[in-house]
């Protein structure tokens, strides 16, 4: 169990894929401007990376790369983990949106508009190869990939007070829009970087 | 457009990460050592040639409503034969560009020039723009992971270059100095365009991005 927390608080503070893994940085600087979006767009990329978790994990290691019971490979296919994995989340994405609009038109009117914008965003496809890297078990993946989703949404949420706040400002004119956003970003990332090392304090693991 | 224009058109006046804004997940990522940055951008200059080839021969045969997935096939194979290729007879690149490696697939501007340019193009346009494109974003790597590496940890590509005795700025080499670095690189470039009075609008998030035609997000800027 202590596991499981550790691995949920070091991909929220430690390893924030926004912030320190760079993973995901296109919806992170352009959905970021109003709160609600924000916050929209990050339930939408929890649900879809605990979704395509769910899914990828055992396709790679029941179709792609298994192993008999004396842990010799049964057969190896491991390099089509690639182009396997992103057609999965593209089909994925699009068979979600399709039942959500039939099934749940309010969640759809919430959710469904940054859907077919996460089919190529890096964090998603990120957070599945990291898993099978990281030799995590499907438990393991789940809670990972929840982790990365609620990292997301914290930075999201907590950068779109920034750019409230960096709206009034007014920099010299080079720096205005993009590049004082970015430096905005910076200021974010030293802060996240303060986190090194409080996961392994509290927890002892890792 | 000349066979010349189109080669240079990606390495100033369309640079992908400085002025397309595209890209910039790998960008941030990668520019701590120039070593990385090296390989990153031979890696998607590699990918980014082939799959505008292969794209701009199909264009004719993929048809219309499903030429994105059939790109992100196409872009994802030429991504697998790097992968492999690094694996087998670089495992060191291998193990410093780590996830990003297989990432190439979802990088924008390869998806952005198949779908901007080698869907409307002939085959030798198309190679020519993918490697004026690959070019100019390994040149951008490189300027970045030069001020990164040189200014945090004194050395460029592993040579010393500032002595010992100086104390390293390693803020350049954190996560923090990669958006620093981006940031104060783009206001650069932004007041060299402003004085040649030559100012692109830059838009990050939907407006620039290249499968906006096929997404129904419109970023919640409305």
């Amino acid at each position: 169990m202590a596991g499981l927390a550790a691995i949920f608080f070091t991909m929220i503070l430690v390893n924030n894929y926004v912030l320190v893994q760079f993973l995901g940085i296109c919806p992170f600087l352009g959905v970021s401007k109003k709160l609600d979006s924000a916050f929209g767009m990050s339930c939408a990329v929890i649900f879809v990376m605990a979704l395509a978790t769910a899914v990828t994990w055992p396709i790679q290691t029941y179709l792609l790369t298994p192993v008999n019971a004396d842990g010799t490979p049964k057969w190896d296919l491991g390099y089509l983990q690639t182009i396997v994995f992103i057609l999965v989340i593209a089909v994925l994405v699009q068979l979600v949106e399709v039942i959500m609009k039939k099934f749940m038109p309010p969640l759809h009117k919430a959710l469904g508009v940054y859907l077919p914008l996460i089919t190529t965003n890096c964090a998603v496809l990120g957070v599945t190869v990291l898993n099978i890297d990281n030799g995590y078990n499907f438990a393991e993946s789940m809670v990972c990939a929840v982790g990365a989703g609620v990292g997301f949404m914290l930075a999201m949420v907590m950068f779109s007070g920034v750019r409230k706040r960096l709206e009034d400002a007014q920099p010299p004119k080079c720096f205005e829009g993009l590049p004082i956003t970015l430096v905005a970003a910076s200021v974010a990332a030293l802060s996240f970087g303060g986190f090194g090392g409080i996961v392994e304090n509290i927890f002892g693991t890792m | 457009m000349g066979k010349l224009k189109i080669l240079t058109n990606g390495l100033v006046k369309e640079n992908p990460v400085l002025r397309l804004v595209l890209g910039t997940c790998p960008t941030l990522a990668l520019t701590t050592a120039v070593s990385n940055a090296f390989g990153m951008g031979f890696a998607a200059t590699f990918v980014l040639i082939c799959s505008n080839i292969a794209i701009s021969a199909l264009r004719k045969v993929i048809p219309e409503q499903v030429r994105l997935p059939a790109y992100i096939t196409v872009i994802a194979t030429f991504v697998t034969i790097v992968q492999n290729l690094v694996k087998a007879f670089l495992p060191d690149l291998d193990a410093a560009l780590g996830v990003y490696l297989p990432l190439i697939v979802v990088n924008c501007i390869i998806l952005g020039r198949a779908e901007m340019f080698a869907s409307k193009n002939g085959v030798v346009d198309s190679a020519l723009d993918g490697l004026g494109m690959g070019l100019g974003f390994t040149l951008t790597l490189l300027l970045m992971s030069t001020i990164r590496e040189v200014l945090g940890a004194g050395t460029w590509y592993g040579i010393k270059i500032i002595p010992e005795s100086i104390d390293r700025f390693t803020f350049m080499t954190s996560p923090a100095g990669g958006f620093f670095t981006f940031g104060l690189l783009m206001a650069l470039v932004i007041f060299v365009e402003t004085k040649l009075g030559d100012r692109r609008k830059r838009s990050i998030g939907c407006e620039g991005c290249p499968s906006r035609g096929a997404c129904g997000a419109k970023g919640g800027n409305e």
